[in-house]
């Protein structure tokens, strides 16, 4: 099924579901409420027609400083700023992060019967960052989901053993939120730098 | 007359001196290394040890899988702070004498990975006597490295003082 | 894991039963171990030589790949992709380079793709020689190591031909590649598979009818194609249980659609069957190369080298200074040895004419001021490659499996999310159901076959 097809598919079968839909580029992206995440991903898998066995990934994605970089300028001390050029146009753009949450899980989906892929995408809140767990339906979402928490905080509800998988158990903090610094180090032994 | 132990020491005599020098003459030529190999490093470490660029030839070609029975450590790849404490563990099991190579831009410096994961360089845990840099280094230069730590042992064991390791400027603390 | 002791009935042949007492033991395989690799630490519940229960610990080797890539611009990115899978780095730098290309909607020239996939396929060589290799010394055939490793140094000789370093090679660019394939790689080339060829046959000889080698990998760190489907593997993992699932024959990219080859297909899942599935691929992979070695188009000359005087470049910089343009028109420069294959003549083959997206060649780039403002708008702080906003998800078939890359952008000069979608991190995930059952002495050959790269299962 080619992109339209899949979006037509699932939106004609969760109407409330689904907050926007597009195909930018050719990939075929939905986004989803929260509260409809596992029924739309067992859809996904169990209907024949869509046949979505593979859960190809699962990741997160942090909103907060989106477009909001700062234009570099060569000698900020001299107040000279450099005008940002502009971007390559686009002759059809894409909608925008969705929403106005701060994070969005991303679950990218593969059908090896029907060759054909889909992207789902969730927003979640930063008060209240928890998504339902898939483990029931693709064990391998169990090390991916652990990822996801370990790296953005976001809990899984639901998930059989959720703790951190890169970082070791003392770190404090989710490294890859926006409004973690890069270099900021909490070492187990030996000096900070 | 009661000559003592350290009066021997401060009066080397020839038989001394010749018999420190075939000790270090032995010690250079039959490294036991442990290979503490994490990342791409890696890769380059087991081209060394391979027949192309043969480390063999050198005495060295023959890894120890424990830090008991060890002498040298090679720490080949990034070390990141989850690893650390494994690494200082296993430098600490390796009985003396025992040397310690970096292997790596990585574990000289840390390398381009300049964030809160990576250990910035492995002399902040532990002595280190050679230095080799390169992303990987390329073998020649490996090898070169380890002509260089084999001409410390010896000198070391003639001169009978371990030269200390470089200090370390402590621009960065905190 | 509780250690609570469970009595076994030991009911021989006699009429006395003992009642043995046994207590599990939790045995650290530990993070310093030379079978694991480095960094891989699994917990193991043995009951005698049996696992009961194991537990995979990872993230030995992180090294923020995703967060370095949000502080440096487009390009900049690519050398941390040469760290991720460091077997197969040339994999990753394509991957990436394929993604943002999607991102901005622009495509390379086709002799591009052709050099690209040539590349990509003897990297995967490398990588397989590298796990079969490794597998294979652990299991004690040292002398199958050290000759995979030998047919690895030609090859690596062949990739130092091309990109001018053996292990991390930054490769390609956004847009195209760093420079062309130089003129007398064809028979070198051949000559290096003549040579791998021969070590393959050597190591079958060797490995594939070894009573030792057979009993120790057969039957054992057997999954299901089902099983490995809803884990989410993919590569020669998953093609040795049954399913045939390549990126490459499914969803083809950059030049794969024209080009013939098989996929091998194994049917039990074991190691032995990976094994198997491995030496076949390194096959098809040599026989890719040559087919897109007679099927590369010619590049476009843009200077016709007969007329187009070779300049030293220097002198072309002098000229270019005073003004005097007509007289470098239609030269092409005399560069240093880092730059060739990337002069104006050969620009057009590799890298898409796009102006916001690549580099211009050294001889505009002095020369004349179109191209010294390209190179300022990419090269300067505050500028560079600037994509529109918008996500992308590009897969490339890895050495491993399906690596993809998903690209957010918000519009500024560096990426915004870069996500590496790491094929040995499904497996690995799965690596507790393979081992649990089978006996300590398993490990080793089932986590070997793994192919655990850990740049690519930490980044």
């Amino acid at each position: 099924m080619n992109p339209s097809e899949l979006i037509e598919a699932i939106q004609g079968r969760f109407p409330d579901a689904v907050t926007q839909s597009h195909a930018w580029r050719g990939d075929a992206t939905l986004v989803l409420r929260s509260e409809f995440l596992v029924e739309v991903a067992r859809y996904l898998k169990e209907a024949p027609a869509l046949g979505m066995n593979f859960l190809m990934d699962l990741t997160a994605v942090d909103y907060s400083t989106f477009g909001k970089k700062p234009a570099l300028g060569f000698f900020s001390s001299s107040g000279v700023g450099v005008r940002s050029p502009a971007q390559i146009p686009d002759p059809d753009p894409w909608p925008g992060p969705p929403g106005r949450s701060r994070f969005a899980v991303v679950y990218h989906f593969f059908s090896t019967a029907h060759k054909h892929r889909l992207r789902l995408v969730v927003p979640v809140e930063e008060s209240e960052a928890s998504v339902d767990s898939l483990t029931d339906l693709w064990p391998g979402a169990n090390w991916l989901e652990r990822e996801a928490w370990d790296m953005f905080g976001i809990e899984f509800r639901g998930h059989p053993d959720l703790k951190r998988i890169l970082m070791y158990e003392g770190f404090e903090g989710h490294p890859l939120r926006k409004d973690y610094p890069v270099n900021k180090r909490q070492p187990l032994i030996g000096p900070v730098n | 007359m009661n000559v003592g132990a350290s009066d021997m020491q401060r009066q080397p005599s020839f038989l001394t001196s010749r018999l420190n020098e075939a000790i270090g003459w032995a010690r250079k030529f039959s490294i036991f290394q442990y290979p503490f190999v994490t990342a791409c490093c890696g890769m380059e470490y087991m081209a060394t040890a391979c027949s192309h660029y043969d480390v063999d030839r050198f005495g060295a070609g023959f890894p120890r899988f424990s830090p008991r029975q060890a002498d040298v450590l090679f720490v080949v790849g990034t070390i990141s702070h989850k690893m650390a404490p494994v690494l200082e563990r296993i430098h600490d099991q390796m009985a003396e004498p025992k040397w310690v190579v970096a292997f790596g831009v990585c574990t000289c410096t840390g390398g381009f990975y300049d964030n809160y994961a990576t250990v910035m360089g492995i002399d902040t845990i532990m002595p280190v006597d050679v230095y080799i840099p390169g992303c990987p280094p390329r073998p020649e230069m490996v090898l070169d490295g380890l002509i260089k730590l084999q001409q410390k042992i010896q000198d070391q064991h003639t001169s009978g003082v371990r030269p200390a390791p470089e200090a370390r400027p402590k621009i960065m603390e905190g | 894991m509780d250690t609570t002791p469970n009595p076994t009935a030991s009911a021989a042949a006699g009429a006395e039963i003992n009642e043995l007492e046994t207590r599990d033991m939790l045995l650290n395989i530990g993070p310093a171990h030379p079978a694991m690799h480095g960094i891989i630490r699994i917990v193991a519940k043995l009951d005698g030589e049996e696992i009961k229960d194991a537990e995979v610990e990872i993230g030995y080797l992180h090294r923020a790949f995703e967060k370095m890539a949000e502080t440096v611009d487009y390009n900049g990115v690519i050398p941390y992709t040469d760290r991720l899978n460091y077997v197969s780095p040339l994999i990753n730098n394509m991957g990436y380079c394929m993604a943002v290309e999607k991102l901005l909607g622009i495509s390379v020239p086709e002799r591009c793709h052709y050099v690209r996939v040539i590349l990509s396929e003897i990297s995967r060589i490398t990588d397989h020689l590298t796990c079969v290799g490794a597998t294979a010394m652990e299991l004690g055939a040292f002398t199958v190591f050290l000759y995979m490793i030998k047919a690895r140094e030609f090859l690596w000789d062949l990739v130092e031909k091309v990109t001018g370093a053996r292990l991390t090679v930054t490769y390609c660019r956004v847009g195209g590649v760093k420079a062309d394939l130089p003129d007398d790689f064809v028979q070198p080339c051949l000559e290096a598979f003549k040579e791998t060829r021969k070590v393959l046959a050597e190591s079958r000889q060797l490995l594939e009818r070894n009573r030792i080698f057979v009993d120790r990998v057969e039957g054992t760190g057997v999954i299901s194609a089902d099983d490995a489907i809803a884990y989410g593997i993919t590569g020669p993992f998953l093609r040795a249980t049954g399913a045939d699932y390549d990126v490459r024959k499914d969803c083809p990219y950059a030049v794969y659609d024209r080009l013939s080859f098989e996929i091998p297909v194994g049917s039990r899942g074991d190691n032995m069957d990976r094994f198997l599935v491995r030496m076949e691929e390194m096959e098809q992979s040599m026989l890719i190369v040559e087919q897109a070695l007679r099927e590369i188009p010619p590049g476009p000359i843009l200077v016709d080298v007969e007329t187009g005087r070779p300049i030293p470049a220097a002198e072309m910089v002098d000229l270019a200074k005073v003004g005097n343009i007509a007289a470098i028109q239609g030269g092409c420069a005399v560069a240093c040895p880092t730059l060739e294959g990337s002069g104006r003549d050969k620009h057009l083959s590799i890298a898409t004419g796009e102006k916001r997206v690549v580099l211009p060649p050294k001889e505009d780039g002095y020369g004349n001021i179109e191209g010294l403002m390209q190179q300022f708008k990419l090269v300067m702080m505050g500028h560079g490659i600037r994509p529109p906003k918008g996500e992308v998800y590009f897969p490339v078939e890895g050495a491993n499996g399906e690596l993809g890359f998903y690209v957010v952008s918000d519009g500024s000069e560096s990426a915004y999310r870069v996500r590496v979608r790491p094929p040995c991190f499904a497996i690995m995930s799965a690596l507790p159901q393979m081992i649990v059952g089978g006996m300590m002495a398993d490990v080793v050959p089932t986590f070997g076959s793994v192919n655990m790269i850990g740049g690519e299962l930490d980044r």
